[in-house]
């Protein structure tokens, strides 16, 4: 019987110290792209749109995160490839798939008959209900984010900076561009399990924010904001166990205190000099 | 002179739009090109061409593989529309102009890393080398393009309106350098003033969707009107004085 609640509980602590890493880890390299490519509306859009697939997904009967990761992927991508049309206002085509995508997502849940999904779950975020499955696929996504930015590190960094002048050397501009925003999207959306679909934004901000509060090499960001983001989703795990207020909203709390923490040191540091 | 570069009557633009049309030029070594013509003439098109960023819809450029690989070419765009905030070191910066030689994947090599103090020695950007743009003044900036331009050590180096965002205090010294690359590497410098630039180049280039090639340094208004090229021209002399083009 004790020997059951403690493995019980070893399994517990095991499946959030798990999804603490793999998370920041996923959030920390996507979250340094995004935010020093001045796209985190983009990814607002992307995050809001892929709420349409959880929605399509619960009412077809399929993974609804596949659903998601579907509607995030195509979005991200259709994003890119309009507003390098040049025709089309980028920030009003998000706004549009924003709402659209949140509309889809619930008409197709209220029209699942049946047992209402928990719906808070997805909106705000829930370590605990996170499953096996999750897990797995948020640590792949690690591997597979690790590898491709130090496989390709500077290809990436230099589009991303300037693409077009990355166009005078590379055919691959567009290969690269589109290949690195799915993997944001599919960040988004396997971090959604963690934060929800109102929160995870912020934690794909906060962290690289944080680390750029002491460092201005790209590389050292990244690290930065693993750390970082492991240490607030931490806290915020714990809190959120004890507490029984929701993870999501336990961790952003937790990264934006750390924020003001580091803001406050820096000052300081500055003020020495 | 070896011929370093040729365009055969090429016709080029974006879309269904035609912006050179018929265009024969040879660029060789040591040539030093002033590139001027009326903005929306086809200047930043032609060194998109050269550069092999743009087919054209007829004709052919021809490379000579002896002295020049397509990959030899140093490039500095027009006031490029980078975010200055973005977390990227001068030193960083001026390496992805080494990309052109380099594998999309893998990193940068010491002879590289050797390469970029090199640069950054030759253009006086010592103590900035981890710095981010946001923390220069113009002319740093451009110095640091260039840098990026040049760190490949390439045959050609195409410059578009670099007086765009040189500060004045710099210009001087700017040419001053592109007189001393010269001496290794051809230049074309595209740019709508020819005042600045006729002090400097060796000859002319007049693109307004044809081309004309003038040359000699000395250009005056009336083979510019023959051109139909109507642009703002400085004649030469001690005291340079403007003379207003006429326009079309």
């Amino acid at each position: 019987m004790i020997m059951g609640e403690s493995l019980l509980q070893y399994d517990f602590i095991l499946r959030g110290v798990l999804g603490c890493l793999f998370a920041s880890i996923t959030a920390g390299i996507a979250g340094t792209y995004i935010v020093s490519k001045r796209i985190v509306f983009l990814s607002g859009g992307i995050t809001h749109a892929s709420f349409g697939g959880i929605g399509i997904g619960y009412f077809a009967g399929i993974n609804p995160v596949t659903g998601a990761a579907a509607f995030g992927i195509l979005s991200g991508i259709g994003i890119e490839y309009l507003s390098g049309k040049q025709k089309i206002r980028e920030d009003s085509a998000i706004g549009i798939l924003w709402a659209f995508g949140m509309a889809i997502g619930i008409i197709f849940i209220y029209l699942t008959p049946g047992y209402a999904p928990n719906l808070m779950s997805y909106l705000f975020g829930s370590i605990l209900l996170v499953t096996k499955a999750d897990l797995i696929s948020l640590g792949i996504l690690s591997v597979v984010l690790i590898a491709y930015f130090s496989i390709f590190y500077r290809t990436i960094l230099y589009i991303s900076f300037d693409e077009n002048y990355a166009r005078t050397y590379s055919r691959h501009v567009d290969f690269f561009k589109y290949l690195t925003t799915s993997l944001i999207a599919l960040t988004i959306v396997l971090n959604i399990r963690m934060a929800g679909v109102v929160l995870v934004l912020s934690l794909l901000t906060l962290p690289p924010n944080i680390a750029m509060l002491f460092t201005k090499n790209y590389s050292s960001i990244m690290k930065g904001a693993v750390i970082s983001g492991f240490i607030g989703t931490s806290i915020g795990y714990v809190f959120s166990w004890f507490t029984g207020i929701p993870a999501g909203a336990a961790i952003v709390f937790a990264l934006v205190i750390i924020w003001l923490f580091a803001n406050f040191f820096t000052s300081l540091k500055v003020k020495k000099i | 002179m070896n011929t370093l570069v040729e365009l055969k009557s090429v016709t080029a633009g974006y879309g269904q739009k035609i912006v050179l049309e018929d265009v024969d030029f040879v660029i060789s070594e040591k040539d030093f090109i002033g590139v001027i013509g009326p903005n929306g003439g086809g200047k930043t098109t032609l060194l998109k061409i050269i550069l092999g960023m743009l087919k054209p819809f007829k004709g052919e450029v021809i490379y000579n593989d002896e002295f020049l690989k397509r990959n030899n070419i140093g490039y500095l765009p027009q006031m490029s529309l980078v975010d200055l905030s973005f977390p990227l070191t001068v030193k960083d910066i001026i390496l992805s102009g080494l990309m052109m030689h380099k594998k999309v994947y893998g990193g940068m090599d010491r002879k590289d890393k050797e390469r970029v103090l090199n640069i950054i020695r030759e253009l006086g950007l010592e103590g900035f080398e981890k710095a981010t743009l946001a923390e220069l003044s113009g002319g740093q900036i451009q110095r640091v393009f260039l840098g990026r331009a040049l760190i490949g050590n390439p045959k050609l180096l195409l410059l578009d309106e670099p007086d765009n965002f040189v500060d004045s205090s710099f210009e001087n010294e700017f040419y001053i350098k592109l007189h001393e690359f010269n001496k290794r590497m051809a230049i074309l410098i595209a740019s709508h003033d020819v005042g600045t630039i006729s002090a400097h180049v060796k000859s002319f280039a007049c693109v307004n969707r044809r081309l004309h090639y003038h040359p000699s340094p000395e250009i005056t208004e009336e083979q510019l009107s023959a051109y139909e090229c109507p642009i703002q021209l400085i004649t030469h002399g001690r005291v340079p004085h403007t003379v207003l083009g006429k326009h079309e």
